[in-house]
């Protein structure tokens, strides 16, 4: 594996040795001591374009639970607002010995064009609305977890579907893995076309409340998402998981939500801190595939610590 | 002495067809058609190729004044000349923009400064392209302006545009427009679609460029201007103009050779060198505007040529800036992708777009006495394009095989392009 850029495509066999690799780095983390050296003397460069806590964060705890070192970068301080290019930045930072870079930009595609101009591995950690692989990893990785397989598991994917890079990630991801994906939002927050991708739509949260799995998304009000719908009370009224729907859906199906979550908009207070919400499980296991992805893409040996 | 060039053993086209004729040039001008002519002059053995009338380009820029890091008058003519083209329209939207008399008399004195081609310019509607007031619409005709567009913007003020387009009517010329909605369109980078869907770009829905063109085909009902629909793209557009025809209003219609072949599946590699406006369509359309250009709905092939620096393209797809280059590729990407027959091909690359622009010294079907403007083009010739004489080389075509080549380009007499090598 060269670089993570994209689910698409990538194959069943493939997806399932990479979240087997996370399930064993799951046992890693949960060691007294959580570290392997499998990339000791690696430093791995987080490009971070765009805001982002929970997965730059993910990414430095993963590249150091595998012993390498990370450099890190922060946009508003950066050469960037004097002007520089992307290319001149991602340059510099391979100049200054990079292994690999964690990139993550508002425009579709940078991560393939900065991969192009640098020819190191890179791992997209999300392009515009396009794709965010690792989420996609995770998210699969929790699900297994909890069902054993993705295999004729009913997935709905819930709310600002078309600026969702989660939503795309996930939808080829779950897929390929064997579940079925439905996906509910006003026509306004879909894709304009769908033709081709492997789903069904249904046009209100109270069609799928049969599912096993419900996957939540926020409204994207800076990629335009807020303008599209008249108003939040009616968003909930028609794709909100509330505490009612909640109690309707099947005993052993899960809530997951990529967050940020808007607690009271997409996701009740009750249900987000609901045992059935898998929203940290998601997160915790965030590491652990990100662990996984970084020690495929440079290539160590797995050492007991 | 009189100078003469001899272009020997070629095909001329003629509007009967390519006959297997030498051509005579003496002092600017065709002075003799025949078999077996001789000269002391300089001889350009075409064996194998066309020739006819030089082409004609509507719908060019050439960023002088304003952008010349991007491309000037002087590198734009020679693109031109290498493209085989005697004659070129460069869009106002320079800065300043084309909007008074004296800045189309600068970018016409410059293009005979240079010399390579005829360079006239488009005038801009609205001054400053600004979409508020009239531009100095009299004395841009005055100046020798032909072709008025706001290029690059529509004229969103449909009560402003009528205004134009009854004062054009009645001085002459041709309003040409740039059909975007930006209600539509504002934010996009791609055509919205199956493809824009899956790679999560904001796209630029068709309806975006038709509503322009349907709008716009009432008022030239009320003004009985002479209307040109700038880069068509969509298949209903296409079939706007169709109807505008039959219904005998005075349309005509302009494709460039890249919406002539290629689509919007070209974006999945996300490379800004497939980023323009209107952007690739899908295959449908691109099926729609070959038939259009095939059946006289779409008259003319017009390059948007549209030259960026190379740093300005190297960035992600939706921060590059939207255009192409297309002159030195332009006769052999509509060669390859629709494969006129050599009449029409003239038709649609000189004779036509020559006739719309009112440039009243090309596109003139080879006869004793024409002014020598030719382009001897060989339709077989099979090449693939990788450097170029433009100033920029943001071409989607570089790296793609590509048949038909131009050999030799003469303007007003001079051979402006030969060997490979354009010649000042």
């Amino acid at each position: 594996m060269k670089h993570f850029l994209t689910t698409d495509n990538v194959s069943r066999d493939d997806l399932e040795s990479l979240l087997d690799l996370s399930d064993e780095f799951v046992e890693v983390l949960g060691r007294p001591i959580p570290k392997v050296p499998a990339l000791r003397g690696k430093t791995i460069a987080m490009l971070f374009f765009e805001a982002s806590t929970r997965t730059r964060l993910s990414f430095e705890r993963a590249a150091k639970a595998l012993s390498a070192d990370t450099m890190s970068f922060s946009p508003s301080t950066s050469s960037l607002s004097k002007g520089e290019s992307l290319k001149d930045t991602a340059l510099t930072i391979k100049a200054m010995g990079a292994d690999a870079l964690v990139v993550r930009h508002k425009s579709t595609g940078a991560q393939w064009r900065i991969a192009d101009w640098t020819g190191l591995p890179v791992v997209n950690a999300g392009d515009g609305a396009h794709q965010h692989p690792t989420q996609a990893l995770l998210d699969a990785l929790t699900v297994r977890q909890h069902f054993g397989t993705l295999d004729g598991l009913q997935i709905a994917i819930v709310g600002d579907i078309r600026h969702s890079r989660v939503a795309r990630s996930d939808i080829s991801t779950f897929s390929t893995l064997g579940a079925e994906v439905s996906l509910v939002a006003p026509s306004t927050l879909l894709p304009v076309d769908l033709d081709g991708w492997p789903v069904k739509v249904a046009g209100s949260i109270d069609d799928v409340l049969d599912v096993d799995v419900i996957y939540l998304l926020r409204i994207q009000a800076e990629r335009g998402g807020a303008s599209v719908f008249p108003s939040l009370p009616e968003y909930v009224s028609r794709f909100g998981m509330t505490r009612q729907r909640f109690d309707r859906l099947q005993e052993n199906a899960i809530v997951m939500h990529p967050g940020p979550m808007n607690r009271g908009v997409e996701i009740a207070p009750e249900v987000a801190d609901h045992p059935r919400a898998r929203i940290l499980e998601q997160v915790a296991n965030g590491v652990a595939v990100r662990m996984a992805v970084l020690f495929r893409l440079l290539g160590g040996e797995v050492h007991d610590a | 002495m009189m100078r003469e060039t001899l272009f020997a053993n070629g095909r001329i086209v003629t509007p009967d067809g390519p006959v297997e004729e030498d051509i005579l040039i003496r002092d600017g001008a065709v002075a003799q058609i025949g078999r077996g002519l001789d000269t002391t002059g300089d001889i350009i053995d075409c064996a194998g190729s066309l020739i006819g009338p030089g082409f004609v380009d509507l719908h060019v820029h050439f960023r002088e004044p304003g952008q010349e890091w991007k491309e000037d008058i002087g590198s734009g003519s020679a693109a031109a000349a290498a493209g085989g083209f005697s004659a070129v329209v460069v869009m106002p939207n320079t800065d300043p923009a084309i909007d008074a008399g004296h800045l189309a008399r600068f970018v016409l004195e410059r293009g005979r400064e240079e010399g390579l081609v005829e360079v006239v310019p488009a005038g801009a509607i609205t001054m400053g392209r600004e979409g508020k007031k009239l531009a100095h619409l009299d004395e841009l005709w005055a100046a020798g302006v032909r072709m008025f567009s706001d290029d690059g913007d529509s004229v969103e003020d449909a009560g402003l545009l009528l205004r134009a387009m009854e004062y054009v009517a009645e001085i002459g010329g041709v309003i040409a427009q740039h059909p975007e909605d930006v209600g539509l369109t504002r934010g996009g980078h791609m055509h919205e679609g199956s493809v824009s869907s899956r790679l999560g770009m904001a796209g630029l829905p068709a309806g975006g460029e038709e509503i322009v063109v349907a709008r716009d085909l009432a008022l030239v009902r009320l003004s009985g201007v002479r209307y040109h629909v700038q880069h068509v793209s969509t298949a209903g557009t296409v079939e706007l103009v169709r109807k505008a025809k039959a219904e005998g209003l005075p349309v005509t219609a302009e494709a460039t050779p890249h919406h002539l072949m290629l689509d919007h599946r070209e974006v999945e590699r996300m490379n800004p060198d497939v980023k323009m406006y209107p952007p690739l369509r899908r295959p449908a359309d691109v099926e729609a505007v070959r038939t259009g250009l095939v059946d006289g709905t779409i008259d003319v092939v017009a390059t948007d040529h549209a030259p960026h620096a190379a740093h300005e393209k190297d960035v992600p797809f939706e921060e590059a800036p939207r255009g192409i280059i297309g002159l030195e590729t332009a006769a052999a990407v509509v060669n390859t992708a629709v494969g006129l027959d050599p009449v029409l091909f003239f038709q649609r690359m000189s004779i036509a777009p020559a006739h719309i622009g009112g440039l009243n010294s090309h596109g003139r079907w080879l006869e004793p006495g024409a002014r020598a403007n030719l382009v001897v083009f060989d339709p077989t010739a099979a090449w693939t394009p990788d450097v170029f004489v433009s100033r920029a080389d943001n071409s989607p075509f570089i790296g793609r095989p590509l048949q038909g080549r131009v050999l030799a380009t003469m303007y007003d007499g001079r051979v402006t392009y030969r060997d490979g090598k354009v010649q000042r």
